[in-house]
């Protein structure tokens, strides 16, 4: 079951379609709900190892679809905490709740400050508006 | 298209057209020095029946394995091949038919593929086979590439007692892929499980052949054992037709069973082309190489096959595509699962069989003969190396003199092994053939 389109105020955003939600020194991240409608439903999720460094603008995963293979960029710099075992079981929880259940991973901020630089809700929109 | 030949009255106007007064004129930016400077000598035009006459004579000269006595292997075996297996092909839909994109169309080439899957994963022990490959080199280089994504490692391993042409394409595309290529000497004609080992720390993946380049069984338990020590991925390079005899790779722990699928279905044709077969466990499967047949349901119920995790694929994942060939060799494949189809398990065993016991029995002759083996001590399966007393070279080619085809001369290959001529023994010949063979490398 797929959700419907939202963009919640407390996320930051990354405009190749990744959001962030921070909190404290850790951040949970995940693939916005445009990224997920653009693909369809998730078949398959290729995630980091734990321990893993991840840089700003550069792929720490891979997310399929049926009918293509996308790079998930990371927002923010940092290491792999934890990866999300469910939509390794379950890609397709990505699908049903992007920002909920369907986080990808989460990390220990290598830079707080790099959460300055992520769009908030209503410029992401513009981004999304522009696509 | 057929082939006409440009007139001077075409050139003129091709020339007019885009404003050049000369054939000349239009390569002038091409320095004098590397410029061929006269007419080619081929010679007078031949009408059709004198080129007929003159192609048909060329074409004579070609030999085979029907009219000259052959014990050449070393990779390309002269098994028999069944009328089954030419009458199945060249039926029209499938000698015919082209990629099957579209799987309303193209039911029949699917489920073939997806049975010729099946046959491979049933030999070889694996979870999953895709259609094939190129042939049995290429497919060494894609288990590279599956493994050094599936591990993250830089170095591939690979057994000196794997054929060398194996060999010389996996390190041919190793620096593309950002491999190192680290090859493990063989002691008395078979590999090391203890060298292996410690050859194998940091690597990827470690590829070894059973029965090997000398036609000897590997200790391949120990070997992917050891390899897996190092938690690098064991890889199995097998010929198809010694599985009805030797244990599948999935059951000693391979990773991947990789080879060459000529001897099971395909003739020697000068070597060439032939099939690669590629099987991996079920793990690997969003990393294997080329394109894979799934069995569904279509949307009334029905079992239906279709290509299925293209998404691995270079039309779709372009430059993170797990190979650069998609293009795989459905016709001769299905000559391999025809081919297998007929034989069924009890046929391979036997067939395996004959070529052991065919290969005991030239082996004997030879010893009597006062040859010597090169590694007497092994265990082997169609194919043996004998020294035979002078340059292996200058032996074959006497017999080749007189029709015989005595082996494969392995000083190519083998510094130190100048002597000594692999022979294959395939169920295609008699103890009379081997009379010959005899004859042809007892040293005088």
């Amino acid at each position: 079951m797929a959700a419907t389109e939202s963009y919640p105020d407390d996320l930051k955003y990354h405009k190749e379609h990744d959001w962030a939600r921070v909190d404290g020194d850790d951040a949970l991240l995940g693939i916005t709900w445009f990224a997920q409608d653009a693909l369809g439903e998730l078949v398959h999720y290729e995630p980091p190892n734990q321990g893993d460094t991840i840089s700003r603008d550069s792929p720490y995963g891979e997310v399929e679809s049926v009918k293509a293979v996308s790079d998930v960029i990371a927002p923010l710099s940092g290491e792999i905490l934890e990866v999300n075992q469910k939509v390794v079981d379950e890609p397709e929880t990505v699908n049903a709740d992007p920002y909920g259940e369907g986080w990808l991973v989460r990390i220990k901020l290598g830079d707080p400050s790099e959460v300055d630089s992520l769009l908030d809700a209503d410029a992401y929109k513009q981004v999304v508006a522009a696509s | 298209m057929s082939y006409l030949s440009l007139t001077e009255r075409d050139r003129d106007e091709m020339l007019a057209t885009i404003g050049v007064s000369s054939v000349d004129e239009l390569f002038r930016d091409i320095p004098a020095g590397v410029r061929f400077d006269r007419e080619l000598d081929l010679g007078p035009p031949l009408h059709e029946q004198e080129l007929s006459r003159h192609l048909e004579e060329l074409a004579a000269r070609n030999v085979d394995t029907t009219r000259e006595l052959s014990f050449l292997g070393a990779g390309i075996y002269d098994h028999y091949v069944p009328a089954v297996v030419d009458a199945v092909l060249q039926r029209g839909e499938l000698l015919t038919a082209y990629t099957p994109y579209q799987p309303e169309m193209s039911q029949g080439v699917l489920q073939a593929i997806f049975e010729y899957q099946t046959a491979i994963c049933e030999l070889t022990g694996m979870e999953v086979s895709n259609a094939s490959g190129y042939d049995g080199t290429t497919v060494g280089a894609d288990a590279c590439f599956v493994a050094k994504h599936a591990t993250g490692r830089k170095k591939v391993v690979i057994t000196e007692a794997t054929s060398p042409q194996v060999r010389q394409v996996v390190k041919t595309y190793a620096p593309g892929f950002g491999l190192d290529v680290v090859e493990v000497p063989h002691r008395d004609g078979v590999t090391s499980p203890d060298d292996l080992r410690r050859a194998s720390s940091d690597a990827a993946c470690v590829i070894f052949q059973q029965p090997n380049f000398f036609g000897c069984l590997e200790p391949a338990p120990d070997l992917a054992a050891a390899a897996k020590d190092a938690e690098a991925i064991p890889v199995a390079h097998v010929d198809l037709l010694s599985l009805g005899l030797l244990e599948a790779p999935g059951a000693y722990g391979c990773g991947m069973a990789i080879g060459e699928g000529q001897s099971a279905g395909n003739y020697q044709s000068f070597a060439g082309p032939h099939y690669g077969f590629l099987a991996a466990r079920g793990e690997y499967i969003r990393r294997m190489p080329g394109r894979i047949v799934g069995e569904t349901l279509d949307a009334a119920g029905e079992r239906g096959y279709v290509l299925t995790l293209q998404t691995r694929e270079q039309h779709i994942r372009r430059e993170k595509a797990t190979s650069n060939i998609t293009t795989n060799q459905t016709l001769l494949a299905l000559a391999g699962l025809v081919y297998l189809s007929w034989l069924g398990p009890q046929g391979l065993r036997e067939v395996g069989e004959t070529c052991m016991a065919l290969g005991e029995y030239a082996k004997r002759r030879l010893i009597d003969a006062g040859a010597e083996l090169v590694f007497p001590e092994q265990t082997t399966f169609k194919e043996f190396a004998v020294r035979v007393g002078r340059s292996a070279t200058e032996a074959i080619r006497d017999a080749r003199g007189r029709g015989v085809h005595p082996g494969y001369a392995l000083g190519r290959d083998y510094p130190g092994l100048d002597d000594a001529v692999l022979v294959a023994l395939t169920e295609r010949r008699t103890t009379q053939d081997v009379d010959c063979l005899v004859e042809a490398l007892a040293p005088r």
